[in-house]
């Protein structure tokens, strides 16, 4: 499995380091509320098919990225910097 | 048919025509009394314990491939219990306990090799660990053993002990642990739930669960729509998936664990050994090949295959520990996709649809836990409760904070 970072080019995983759903781990609700807090910590949709998840390029530039990937079959479609993908959720929020 | 002695050497000199197949072929019928979804170790253990504990026969095991093409068939087949935390001790030490009485129970030969897992330990920290989790164990009335470094070389002279980063300095063993032939634990749990009625349809996906107000009432399947009240899901990997069916989301993620085996050789490693410094497990198969994993790859997928790095890392790790294995080659590798809950403990119980009841979060660590977990879903299946063996693995336990976190990782489903 190969990543396309945007600073770095295209590496292998092993560069990278996972953390998991970005949906899920980036969002800023208004209120924190119980159900809200127990959904962002232990509540994952974990589909089949394309997932947008957080990895960090710790053995490059060290920077967090969204990469949108496909579960069944490893394909790498996209590949954004979190600071980007932020704003797009703040935008849209 | 009952399996004995006679009955093999009776078919042995008939030329083998008696033998009939072990499990029916049968046609699904409109209406079940209880609904097991995945003809995995757990869910055939289930329909298995339902029947023979409960008296309920009218029961459908629902597989979408065949029966053991799921993680049961593809695990590195170690049994154990020799865990830390208060929840899991006594669930495990029933699971082994079960598996001391199953082969006579099911008559069934799953080939029960009770011999003995040894965790090694690397300092004097590492050492502390260990010495807890074996009071622990004691505490439930669960033997354990502490090795010291020429105890550990008694049983495994060839490891490295004076590695010079993570040197051998002792053991936890538990004798009573071992290994078991995985894929006859389900052709065994398989046979005996037929042979009280339950029908396997195998080559049959459920697409669908129906909820009438809040109370489960069928599947949608391949083969058309099946009633029943009770819908069991034992579906490891693929739970959420199913779960969402239900519009259910679990505290689940999808990972691959990798398993990998060596040329046959003659008896070599007598136990089940684990490093302690990496993750690395190994033991030897009856045909001689070395059998060996380490980590999950560690991002989600539900595709049944794993990258280079990390089988790197486990031959790295498996190295360290024993640098003799760098001279076999290695003939196979596969992998299953593991349902990783978020405390690393898995989750047997009621959930909040009326007659739907879910079993996963099993990790790495499932096929140790199949007659245990068969026997505890089996129990909230038809009493509609948990058992006391089973209550602590409620699916509620992350609202309410009542983790149980072997690993103490915390929500990181990769970690454990
Ligand atoms: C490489 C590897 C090594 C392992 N090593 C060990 C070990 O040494 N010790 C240990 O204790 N555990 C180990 N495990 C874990 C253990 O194998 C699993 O936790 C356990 O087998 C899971 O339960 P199961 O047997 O019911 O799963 P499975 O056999 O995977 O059963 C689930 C079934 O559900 C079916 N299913 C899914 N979706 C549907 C649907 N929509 N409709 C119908 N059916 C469906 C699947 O086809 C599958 O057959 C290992 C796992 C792997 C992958
Ligand atoms: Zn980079």
């Amino acid at each position: 499995m190969r990543i396309g970072c945007p600073y770095c080019g295209e590496r292998w995983n092993d560069e990278f380091v996972v953390l998991g759903d970005a949906d899920a781990m980036m969002k800023h609700p208004a209120e924190a509320t119980f159900a809200l807090f127990y959904d962002y910590v232990y509540l994952r949709d974990n589909p089949a098919g394309r997932h947008r998840e957080l990895w960090y390029h710790q053995g490059g530039c060290r920077q967090w990225l969204v990469v949108t990937r496909d579960t069944l079959t490893h394909a790498v479609h996209g590949v954004e910097t979190a600071r980007c993908a932020a704003q797009d959720i703040e935008a849209a929020s | 048919m009952h399996y004995s002695l006679w009955s093999v050497l009776r078919e042995g000199l008939s030329g083998g025509k008696g033998w009939t197949p072990a499990w029916r072929d049968p046609e699904p019928k409109a209406e079940y009394d209880a609904i097991i979804v995945g003809g995995g170790g757990h869910g055939l253990a289930s329909a298995y314990y339902l029947a023979k504990e409960h008296g309920l026969t009218n029961i459908a095991v629902i597989e979408k491939g065949y029966i053991g093409s799921g993680n049961v068939g593809r695990n590195t087949t170690i049994i154990r219990s020799n865990y830390l935390l208060p929840g899991n001790i006594p669930f495990y030490e029933h699971s082994l306990k079960l598996w001391e009485g199953l082969e006579q129970d099911f008559n069934y030969n799953a080939m029960v090799s009770q011999r003995g897992v040894i965790n090694l330990f690397h300092s004097d920290s590492d050492r502390d660990r260990y010495v807890r989790r074996g009071n622990a164990m004691m505490f439930e009335g669960v033997k354990a053993e502490y090795l010291d470094r020429e105890g550990v070389r008694s049983f495994a002279p060839f490891l490295d002990f004076d590695n010079a980063r993570f040197p051998i300095h002792g053991g936890l063993l538990q004798r009573r642990g071992g290994t078991v032939r995985h894929d006859a634990v389900a052709w065994g749990y398989a046979r005996g739930a037929d042979q009280r009625g339950v029908d396997i349809l195998q080559n049959t996906e459920v697409t669908g669960i129906k909820v009438e107000h809040g109370k489960a009432v069928g599947v949608e399947t391949s083969r058309g729509f099946i009633r029943s009240r009770k819908i069991g899901l034992a579906c490891a990997g693929n739970s959420s998936r199913v779960a969402a069916m239900a519009g259910l989301r679990l505290p689940i993620e999808s990972h691959v664990l990798q398993a990998f085996v060596s040329e046959g050789v003659k008896p070599l490693i007598n136990q089940v050994i684990l490093y302690g410094a990496g993750h690395f497990y190994i033991s030897q198969s009856d045909k001689g090949g070395l059998v060996f994993g380490g980590d999950i790859d560690g991002y989600n997928t539900y595709a049944q295959r794993g990258n280079l790095y990390t089988i790197e890392d486990v031959f790295e790790a498996g190295m360290a520990m024993w640098p003799g294995l760098g001279r076999l080659r290695m003939l196979r590798q596969w992998g299953g996709i593991m349902d990783m809950s978020m405390d690393g403990s898995p989750i047997i119980g009621l959930t909040p649809i009326d007659g739907l009841y879910v079993n996963c979060g099993w990790c790495y660590g499932g096929f140790k836990a199949t007659p245990a977990s068969g026997w505890c879903f089996a129990h909230t299946i038809a009493r509609n409760e948990p058992h006391q063996l089973n209550a602590a693995y409620r699916l509620d336990r992350f609202a309410t904070g009542h983790l149980i976190d072997e690993r103490g990782t915390g929500a990181q489903p990769n970690q454990h």
